[in-house]
C-alpha cells in the first residue's frame, strides 16, 4: 500500500475505509459466470434508493390527515413542481420494487441459492419481503382514497379472526373503533420512519451474510475450491471494478424500462394505481370491486379460497411462513436447476407459473371460474413445498461440474 | 470457585438477577408505548347516538346512517320478504341467532328487529368489514340462485338474508350486527341507546 495517500493513511488509522472497500467490493470475488438474472439484486438495492429519496421528498407536502391526505396528494400531482414526477417514482416504483423482488427470489429458486451456507441470506430476504409487504399496505393507505379505506379495513380485520384477543388487536391497531385519521397518523410514522429503518438494516444484514459466504451462481458450485497462489478464486472477479462497471449498463436499460412506464403508463391500467382510489375514502361506501395491488395478489387468492375467516388467515399466513424454511424443503444434494431432475425442472417451471395465475386471480373477483381457478392454485403452491423435500431426496441428479461452466 | 477468587456462582447469580431486572424494567418502558396505541380519549367520546327518522321509507326501501363512523342500514321489509325469512334456515349459519353479541335481547328473533318490518343492522361484513350490498329483489342472482333479498358482500362474497343473518359458505362466520336502537316515538330511531322512550 505505498501508493496509498497521506490523507487516507490518515483516515485508515482512524476508520477502516481501504479494508471495508477491498473486503467489499475490489478484493470481494464474485463468479465470473453470473447472468441476467443476478442483475435483480442491484436493480431491488436501486429501487429501495428510490423508494427513500422520492419518499422523503413526498413527506415534504404530504399532510397525513383524514382532512387533508387526499387533497394533498392531489396538490402534489397538480400544484407542487414535478410533483407528479417524484409521486410516480413512488407510486409505480412500488410496483417495480416488487417486480424486481420476485425475479430475485425466483433466480433464488433456480440455481438454489438460499441451500447450505446460504440459509440465513435466504431468511434475511424472507424478512425484508415481509417488511415491504407491511411497508407498501401502509403506504397505499396514505392518499387516503376508497382503496387506501377498504384496503385498510380488510388487512386490519384480517387480525380479527385470532381467537379471544382478535377485536381488541384490531383496535388498538386503528387506535380508533373504526379506521380514522388516527390510523392513518400512526401508518404514516410507521411508513416513513419505522419500517425503513428495519428494511435498511435488514438489507445490511442480507449482504454481510452475503459477502461472508460469497455469492452463488448458475452453476451452484462453490469458487473457492479452486484458487490461485494468492488465494483468489480461478473462478471469481473483484466485484469492483467488474461488476459495478457491469451493473451500470443492467441499471441503464432498467431505467429505461422504468421510466418509460413512469411517463406514459404511470396507472398501469389500475394495477399499479386502482381506479377507486381516485375517489376520496368514504367509510360508508365500499367500492363495488376490491382488490390489492397486483404484489399482493398471490396471497389474496390464497386468503379467498378458504370459506371461513379464520382458515384463510392461517393458510395465507402458511403461504408466507413456508417460504421462509425453504433451505430445509430442499434436500437435493445440487443447488442449481441445471443439475437437478426433469421432475424438480419442471416444478419450478410450474410453480413460477401458478404463482403468476395467483397473483392475477389476487385482482380479479372470486367467482365462477375465477374462484376454481384460485383453489386449483392454491393447491398447486402448497403442493410444490410439500413435494419438495421428498422429489429433491429422491431423484437422480446430474453431476456437477468442478469449475463453473459459462 | 476458581484460583482467581473469582466466585462463578456469585457471578451467575449477578448476571441473572441483572438481567431479569432489567428485563422488567425494558418491560415497564414498553407499557407506555404500547397503550398510547388505544383509542384516545377523544376517540372513545366520538360514540354519540344518531337518529333517523323512518317516516319516509318505503317498503324495499334503504337509508344509511352513520353512527359511531360505521353505516348503518335501516330498511323496511315487504310482507313477502318478512314471510321468506322463515323458509331459508336450512342454509342459514346461526338461523336462532345463537350468537348473543351479534344483537341486543329484543332483537333475538327471526327477523332481528324491534317491529319485524323496519330493520337495523350494522353495514359491516362480520368477515373483513367491508360494506355488504343491499339486494332486496327476490329474484335470481349471479351470486345465488335462489335469492330471497338480503346482502351480498362485494369483497369476499359473503351472502346475509334480509335479517342479516349470513348463509353458510360465506367466509363470515357471524350474522351481521345489530346495533343497540330504540324508538323515541313512532318514526324516530335512536341507534346507540337501548332504553325505549328515553
Amino acid at each position: 500500500m505505498s501508493n496509498k495517500s497521506a490523507f487516507m493513511s490518515w483516515i485508515d488509522a482512524r476508520l477502516p475505509v481501504t479494508a471495508t472497500f477491498e473486503k467489499h467490493m475490489s478484493k470481494y470475488y464474485a463468479p465470473k459466470n453470473l447472468n441476467f438474472w443476478y442483475f435483480f439484486g442491484v436493480f431491488s438495492f436501486l429501487m429501495l434508493a428510490n423508494q427513500i429519496l422520492t419518499g422523503v421528498w413526498l413527506t415534504m407536502s404530504f399532510t397525513p390527515s383524514a382532512e387533508q391526505a387526499f387533497a394533498s396528494v392531489e396538490y402534489i400531482m397538480r400544484d407542487v413542481e414535478f410533483g407528479w414526477l417524484i409521486r410516480y417514482m413512488h407510486s409505480t416504483g412500488a410496483s417495480f420494487f416488487f417486480l424486481v423482488i420476485y425475479m430475485h427470489m425466483f433466480r433464488g429458486l433456480l440455481y438454489g441459492s438460499y441451500q447450505k451456507p446460504r440459509e440465513l441470506i435466504w431468511i434475511f430476504g424472507m424478512a425484508i419481503y415481509l417488511m415491504l409487504m407491511a411497508e407498501a399496505f401502509m403506504g397505499y393507505v396514505l392518499p387516503w382514497g376508497q382503496m387506501s379505506y377498504w384496503g385498510a379495513q380488510v388487512i386490519i380485520s384480517l387480525f380479527s379472526a385470532i381467537p379471544i384477543v382478535g377485536d381488541d388487536l384490531v383496535t388498538w391497531i386503528k387506535g380508533d373503533f373504526l379506521i380514522s385519521g388516527i390510523t392513518l397518523n400512526r401508518f404514516f410514522a410507521l411508513h416513513v420512519i419505522a419500517l425503513p429503518l428495519v428494511i435498511v438494516a435488514l438489507v445490511f444484514m442480507h449482504i454481510l451474510a452475503l459477502h461472508e459466504v460469497g455469492s452463488n451462481n448458475p452453476d451452484g458450485v462453490d469458487i473457492k475450491k479452486y484458487k490461485d497462489e494468492e488465494g483468489r478464486p480461478l473462478d471469481g472477479i473483484p466485484f469492483h471494478p467488474y461488476y459495478t462497471v457491469h451493473d451500470l449498463v443492467g441499471i441503464v436499460v432498467f431505467l429505461f424500462v422504468f421510466c418509460f412506464v413512469i411517463f406514459f403508463w404511470p396507472e398501469g391500467n389500475g394495477y399499479f394505481l386502482e381506479h377507486a382510489n381516485f375517489e376520496q375514502a368514504n367509510g360508508l361506501k365500499t367500492p363495488a370491486h376490491i382488490a390489492p395491488v397486483w404484489y399482493f395478489g398471490a396471497f389474496y387468492t390464497i386468503l379467498r379460497v378458504v370459506p371461513d375467516k379464520l382458515g384463510g388467515v392461517i393458510l395465507m399466513g402458511a403461504a408466507i411462513a413456508v417460504l421462509f424454511v425453504l433451505p430445509w424443503l430442499d434436500r437435493s444434494p445440487v443447488r442449481s436447476w441445471r443439475y437437478k431432475g426433469w421432475i424438480s425442472r419442471i416444478n419450478l417451471v410450474l410453480f413460477g407459473l401458478f404463482f403468476i395465475l395467483l397473483t392475477w386471480l389476487g385482482t380479479q373477483p372470486a367467482t365462477g371460474i375465477y374462484a376454481t381457478l384460485g383453489l386449483i392454485s392454491t393447491i398447486v403452491y402448497f403442493a410444490w413445498f410439500i413435494t419438495l423435500p421428498f422429489i429433491s431426496a429422491k431423484e437422480k441428479t446430474k453431476p456437477v461440474p468442478e469449475r463453473v461452466t459459462g | 470457585m476458581s484460583n482467581d477468587g473469582v466466585n462463578t456462582g456469585r457471578r451467575r447469580f449477578l448476571i441473572a438477577t441483572t438481567a431479569v431486572g432489567g428485563g422488567i424494567g425494558a418491560v415497564g418502558v414498553a407499557v407506555p408505548f404500547v397503550k398510547s396505541w388505544n383509542p384516545s380519549e377523544k376517540a372513545k367520546a366520538a360514540g354519540a347516538p344518531a337518529k333517523a327518522d323512518v317516516s319516509k321509507v318505503e317498503p324495499g326501501q334503504m337509508i344509511v346512517v352513520e353512527w359511531r363512523g360505521k353505516p348503518v342500514y335501516i330498511y323496511r321489509r315487504t310482507e313477502e320478504t318478512i314471510g321468506l325469512l322463515d323458509t331459508n334456515s336450512d342454509e342459514l349459519k346461526d338461523p336462532e341467532n345463537a350468537d348473543e353479541a351479534q344483537q341486543p335481547a329484543y332483537a333475538k328473533n327471526t327477523q332481528r328487529s324491534r317491529k319485524p318490518d323496519v330493520a337495523v343492522i350494522e353495514g359491516v361484513c362480520t368477515h373483513l368489514g367491508c360494506a355488504p350490498k343491499y339486494v332486496p329483489e327476490v329474484e335470481p342472482q349471479p351470486f345465488q340462485e335462489e335469492w330471497v333479498g338480503g346482502f351480498f358482500c362485494p369483497c369476499h362474497g359473503s351472502r346475509f338474508d334480509l335479517a342479516g343473518r349470513v348463509y353458510k359458505g360465506s367466509p363470515a362466520g357471524k350474522n351481521l350486527k345489530v346495533p343497540p336502537y330504540s324508538y323515541a316515538d313512532e318514526n324516530t330511531i335512536i341507534i346507540g341507546v337501548d332504553e325505549e322512550n328515553s
